[in-house]
C-alpha cells in the first residue's frame, strides 16, 4: 500500500477528492471561474470545453474526465443553446454514482443568479461527497502514471528524460500502469518502439501511429519543435525525438491507447494522440496541457512532466511534478521544480537515483502532499476539437484483468 | 566534473556541452582527440567532435539527427544555421543562430 485512496462508487480509485465545475461553451467559461473564485475552496477546479459546435471527442473526454478516480462530483454550467449534449454528460456522470448537477444560464436568470444557484449546488454536492467519503487502500496497482515532456532543450534528452525512464521501468515493476505519448515526437524512433511491443498486432499499430505522426505534422507544415527548442540547442525533429523516446524506458509496450480509452490492465502503454482521418481542426494537440489532458482522461493520477527550458504549468483534477533536466533552468526556477535532474549532469546524482526519487514523491503525492504547481496554484485545462476512431481489440492486451 | 561535454554514444560525431563553454577553451572527449570551442557554446548545444562535410549526416545517440548544410571544423557549434532535419523544418525566432 503506498497511500490512503478515495474509492469511488464505481470501484475506482483516487489520489485527490475534487469537484469540478465544467463550463460546455466559452459563454459559460465567466460563470463557472466566478462560482470556483467565491467557493473559496482549492479542491474545486475549472475546466471546460469551449466550442459551440458538438464534438464526439469532447463528449467522450468530458465523460472520462468526469468519472476521473479524482474527481468525487461535477457541476456543469451551460449557456443553455449550445451544442454540447449536456444531458448526455450529466446522465453518464449520475451513472458512475458521481454527484452531479446542472445550471442553464438563460433558465437560471442570467450571470448572477446562475452564479448563486452555482455556488449553492457546489455546496450541497461537496457536503455530499464528504459525508460519503470512502478511504481505501492504495496501491501500486491502482497506480496510473502519464508523462510528457514540454519546453524540452538539449540538456532534457540526456537527463529527465532517461530519469523519467527509469522510473517508468520501477513502476511498471512495481504493478503499475504507465502511458507515454507525443507520437509526434516520436517520428524516427518506429524501429525501436516497435520490437518492445508484445504483440505484432501491437507493433504494428505502433508504426501505424507515428506513420499518421508524420504525415499530420507535415499537413500542418510544421513539427512538434517549438522555436525554445532550437535556443535550447535542439536542430531538429529527430534528435527531439530520440530525447523524447527515452521517458518510455526499457519496459514491454502492451497497448496503444487513444484519448479517454482506460487501459485494461497494468503495464506500459503508448497514447495515440494525433487525430484520425485527413487534418480537420489544426494541430494536434495545441499546447503541453492539452496533452495532461488526455492522459488523465485515460486514467492518469499523475504527470510527470520533464522540462529543459522551465515550465511552470501544472493541471486542474490530477497533480504534476516537474523534472528539470537543465541545472541553470533548476536554480533559476527551483519553486516550480519538483526534481531536479540537471545534478546528472553536474556529476551530482546518478540516473538511478533521480529515479528512485521520482517514485518516492509519486509515493508522497499520493498520500495527498501538494506538488509545487499545486502549491502555487496552477489549475490548468485545456480541451479542443479532434477526430478519432475508437482502438481495435488487437491494441490492447490480449489477456486483460479488470481493474 | 570530468568534462565539459558529453559523448553520448561511441558512434556520435557531436559532444553535448555540460555547461556554456567559452571560445578557445580545450575540450577533452572521451576516446578521441581534445578539440578547441570555436565560439561560445551554451549549454545543452552541440561541438562537433570531427570535421563534418557538407550533406553528412550528423549522429547524436548513435542515431541520425539531421545532415549538415555547411561542414563544420572539428570544436564548431552545431545546430540550425549548418545543420537540417531529413524530416521536416523547424520554426523559429529570428534569435536561433545568433550568438548565444
Amino acid at each position: 500500500m503506498i497511500a490512503n485512496g478515495y474509492l469511488r462508487n464505481d470501484g475506482r480509485k483516487g489520489i485527490r477528492n475534487v469537484l469540478i465545475v465544467t463550463y460546455l461553451v466559452e459563454c459559460a467559461h465567466h460563470v463557472a471561474r466566478r462560482i470556483v473564485e467565491l467557493s473559496g475552496d482549492s479542491q474545486v477546479h475549472l475546466v471546460g470545453f469551449p466550442g459551440c459546435y458538438p464534438n464526439d471527442y469532447a463528449l467522450r473526454m468530458m465523460k472520462a474526465l468526469s468519472t476521473h478516480p479524482n474527481v468525487g462530483g461535477v457541476l456543469l454550467l451551460s449557456l443553455g443553446c449550445e451544442g454540447f449534449n449536456r444531458e448526455d454528460l450529466a446522465k453518464h456522470v449520475a451513472g458512475s454514482g458521481r454527484g452531479i448537477d446542472t445550471v442553464v444560464i438563460q433558465q437560471s436568470g442570467g450571470t448572477r443568479s446562475a452564479i448563486e444557484h452555482g455556488l449553492a449546488a457546489v455546496r450541497r454536492i461537496k457536503a455530499q461527497m464528504d459525508g460519503a467519503v470512502v478511504r481505501t487502500p492504495f496501491y501500486f496497482s491502482d497506480l496510473v502514471v502519464g508523462t510528457i515532456c514540454g519546453g524540452s532543450d538539449g540538456t532534457s534528452g540526456i537527463t529527465a528524460n532517461p530519469a523519467v525512464g527509469r522510473a517508468f521501468d520501477r513502476l511498471v515493476t512495481a504493478g503499475a500502469t504507465c502511458i507515454f505519448e507525443e507520437t509526434g515526437e516520436m517520428i524516427g524512433c518506429e524501429g525501436p518502439m516497435g520490437e518492445r511491443a508484445t504483440t505484432p498486432e501491437i507493433a504494428a499499430a505502433i508504426r501505424a501511429s507515428i506513420a499518421k505522426a508524420e504525415s499530420y505534422y507535415r499537413a500542418m507544415g510544421f513539427g512538434s519543435f517549438a522555436p525554445g527548442n532550437a535556443e535550447g540547442g535542439l536542430s531538429s525533429q529527430e534528435e527531439k525525438s530520440a530525447g523524447a523516446y527515452v521517458k518510455s524506458g526499457h519496459m514491454p509496450i502492451v497497448g496503444v491507447i487513444k484519448p479517454a480509452e482506460i487501459p485494461p490492465s497494468p503495464g506500459l502503454y503508448l497514447l495515440d494522440i494525433v487525430p484520425d482521418g485527413a487534418p480537420k481542426f489544426g494541430f494536434p494537440n495545441i499546447s503541453d496541457n492539452a496533452e495532461i489532458v488526455e492522459l488523465m482522461a485515460c486514467g492518469a493520477h499523475v504527470t510527470l512532466f520533464t522540462t529543459g527550458r522551465g515550465s511552470v504549468v501544472g493541471s486542474a483534477i490530477a497533480p504534476v511534478i516537474k523534472v528539470t533536466g537543465n541545472p541553470d533552468t533548476y536554480r533559476r526556477m527551483s519553486e516550480d521544480m519538483d526534481i531536479d535532474a540537471g545534478r546528472v549532469l553536474e556529476g551530482f546524482a546518478d540516473l538511478d537515483q533521480v529515479a528512485d526519487e521520482i517514485v518516492e514523491l509519486i509515493k508522497i503525492t499520493a498520500t495527498g502532499a501538494e506538488t509545487k504547481s499545486e502549491e502555487l496554484g496552477h489549475r490548468e485545462f485545456i480541451l479542443t476539437y479532434k477526430t478519432f476512431e475508437p482502438s481495435g481489440p488487437s491494441c490492447f492486451p490480449r489477456t486483460p484483468q479488470l481493474r | 566534473m570530468s568534462s565539459a561535454v558529453i559523448l553520448l554514444h561511441a558512434d556520435d560525431n557531436v559532444v553535448v556541452c555540460r555547461r556554456t563553454v567559452t571560445a578557445g577553451e580545450r575540450i577533452s572527449i572521451e576516446g578521441s582527440p581534445d578539440v578547441i570551442a570555436r565560439r561560445n557554446v551554451e549549454i545543452g548545444h552541440k561541438l562537433a567532435r570531427f570535421a563534418l562535410p557538407q550533406f553528412s549526416k550528423v549522429i547524436k545517440y548513435g542515431a541520425p539527427i539531421g545532415s549538415m548544410t555547411e561542414s563544420a571544423e572539428p570544436g564548431d557549434w552545431v545546430h540550425l544555421h549548418n545543420m537540417k532535419s531529413d524530416y521536416m523544418s523547424a520554426h523559429t525566432r529570428a534569435v536561433t543562430g545568433d550568438e548565444p
